[in-house]
């Protein structure tokens, strides 16, 4: 089976600068002060996942796992090695980014969806099976800024689950909702795991990894320290299954 | 909730490409209806919940041309020239393009920082989508300039309609080039904005548009070469001098002592070279944008 992603040799660090202002660079630099320093988030990766897998990626905050699904997504791009992908990439990250309050809330999904990627098109033909998901009926027609929290995270997600796409991207994402709406969430990414989807997971949940992904890699400080098997994934983090509860423990973080 | 099942061996395989995408200008053609949508919503959101609304785009111009117009008539009016306000008014669609070319530009990927750093799109989007925006309010200022004209008595002909196109041309060109370079440039420097404002106030004195072009050429053309010729280098002074050509000119009376005293030699050779020359500094302001662009996201 062909390859939709593949990582290779990937290094990510960012600078972080010691001056905000051409004085502050000019003191520094007259008292041989760093100008910069380097913050290492990814060293070395490399994995590759075949078309129709589904990879968790897991780790403590603060390992890398976040970068590594930005380089994948394609909104930053790596200092060193290369990532390469297949088709159109599409998920569950930041969703609402784009959403603006002044606009209503179909307005809100067209401007979305076509930033996710959709032709007018499509998004005229998912119109219907968004508004359902989101259950959001006659507030359709208000602007979204009197939405509530909830309300808004509903269409956003609606949106962003009926992106068509090859590849599907998911940072933590089932933190927000009450329950209904996240089994809900859960059961349609099922169904796109099933459509044949390539998907990446980030999540601190064992049990949605192994619900969800059939294989699993690790992040250390930046570093990889197991790719396999999501059980083996799992075991390697010393996360027991079953203290995980999902009211508690899913996403966050 | 349709389910499609993807029998994955008739999914033709498409090549592997790096998810960052280079695809720089062209990506925005492709993605044109997001490209209608973002222009759409920057109408829509400019002047949400305040009373005027659109209008305010028409009050501040108008509002500078009645002044222009009245201290330069009627209190430095020793030289009064014929047609005046259509000779502002002709070089104000010039400058008002730019400074709201340059000033909405330049802030245009930084003001949708939460969609640069998230979401991955091809981000030369943002300066294109608000130099559309410009354009869309340059529409009625043509309207009334064309009412303008027909009411002074327009003789306009070939090379009326030429420079009227051309004029808009170097505009176009220019102002795309100039956003994409400072709108990059502003994720990592935000002083742009404040050199923008310095730019805006001399752009306004160093154009013919409050005073006539054969001011400059009675003073400069034959005793300070050098002078005449950095005037002229400038494209929007081109641009202005070009719609003078479309509008002013072709108004009045002594159409060929116009031509003559208030255009400057080679125009139309002055304005070909100014177009090539931005589309020449819109690949390269491309080109420095792709560059930056790779950091964007961790920069905002």
């Amino acid at each position: 089976m062909a390859e939709a992603i593949i990582v290779e040799g990937v290094t990510k660090s960012f600078k972080l600068a010691n001056h905000k202002t051409i004085k502050k660079l000019a003191v520094n630099a007259a008292k041989r002060r760093p100008l910069s320093r380097s913050f290492t988030a990814l060293k070395d990766i490399s994995f590759k996942l075949d078309e129709g897998e589904s990879i968790g990626l897991m780790g403590l905050n603060g390992s890398g796992k976040s970068t590594l699904l930005k380089l994948i997504s394609g909104v930053m791009s790596p200092d060193e090695g290369q990532v390469l992908t297949r088709g159109r990439i599409a998920g569950l990250i930041e969703v609402g980014a784009g959403f603006h309050p002044e606009l209503s809330g179909r307005e809100n999904i067209y401007l979305n969806g076509a930033i996710l990627g959709m032709s007018q098109q499509e998004i005229d033909a998912k119109l219907d099976s968004i508004i359902d998901f989101s259950e959001m009926g006659e507030f359709l027609g208000s602007e979204v800024r009197t939405y509530s929290s909830g309300m808004f995270m509903r269409l956003a997600f609606a949106v962003a689950v009926h992106t068509e796409c090859d590849i599907f991207l998911m940072d933590e994402m089932l933190a927000v909702g009450d329950q209904p709406f996240k089994r809900k969430c859960l059961k349609r990414i099922s169904e796109l795991k099933k459509e044949g989807r390539t998907m990446v997971f980030v999540s601190h949940s064992p049990k949605q990894v192994l619900r969800l992904c059939n294989r699993g890699l690790v992040l250390e400080h930046g570093a990889m320290v197991y790719e396999g098997t999501a059980e083996g994934a799992v075991r390697k983090l010393g996360y027991d299954v079953a203290e995980d509860d999902e009211d508690s423990n899913d996403g966050g973080g | 909730m349709s389910v499609d099942v993807r029998d994955p061996s008739a999914v033709p395989l498409e090549p592997m490409v790096n998810p960052g995408r280079v695809g720089g200008l062209l990506d925005v053609f492709r993605r044109r209806y997001l490209l209608k949508l973002l222009v759409r919503k920057e109408l829509r959101v400019r002047y949400q919940g305040s009373v005027v609304g659109f209008a305010w785009s028409y009050v501040k111009p108008a509002v500078r041309f009645l002044m222009y117009y009245f201290i330069i008539e009627l209190i430095l009016g020793e030289r009064s020239l014929e047609n005046r306000p259509l000779h502002i008014f002709a070089g104000m669609i010039m400058v008002t393009f730019i400074t709201n070319a340059l000033s909405a530009g330049t802030k245009s990927v930084v003001k949708n920082k939460s969609l640069v750093r998230k979401i991955s799109l091809p981000r030369e989007m943002f300066p294109v989508a608000s130099i559309m925006v410009s354009v869309y309010h340059l529409v009625p200022m043509y309207v009334i300039i064309f009412l303008g004209c027909l009411l002074t008595g327009w003789h306009p002909d070939l090379g009326a309609l030429l420079a009227g196109v051309m004029a808009l041309a170097v505009v176009l060109t220019w102002g795309l080039a100039v956003a994409l370079l400072l709108s990059a440039l502003n994720v990592f420097f935000r002083d742009m904005g404040n050199i923008i404002d310095v730019v805006q106030t001399v752009i306004t004195w160093t154009v013919p548009m409050i005073y006539p072009f054969s001011i400059i050429a009675d003073r400069f053309r034959d005793t300070h070469q050098v002078v005449y010729e950095l005037y002229l280098s400038s494209p929007l002074c081109i641009a202005v001098l070009l719609n003078d050509r479309a509008f002013w000119v072709p108004s009045l009376e002594q159409r060929q002592v116009g031509l003559r005293e208030e255009l400057p030699e080679y125009l139309y050779q002055r304005g070909v070279v100014m177009i090539v020359l931005g589309l020449v500094f819109v690949w390269i302001a491309q080109a420095v944008f792709a560059r930056l662009e790779s950091r964007f996201a961790e920069k905002l």
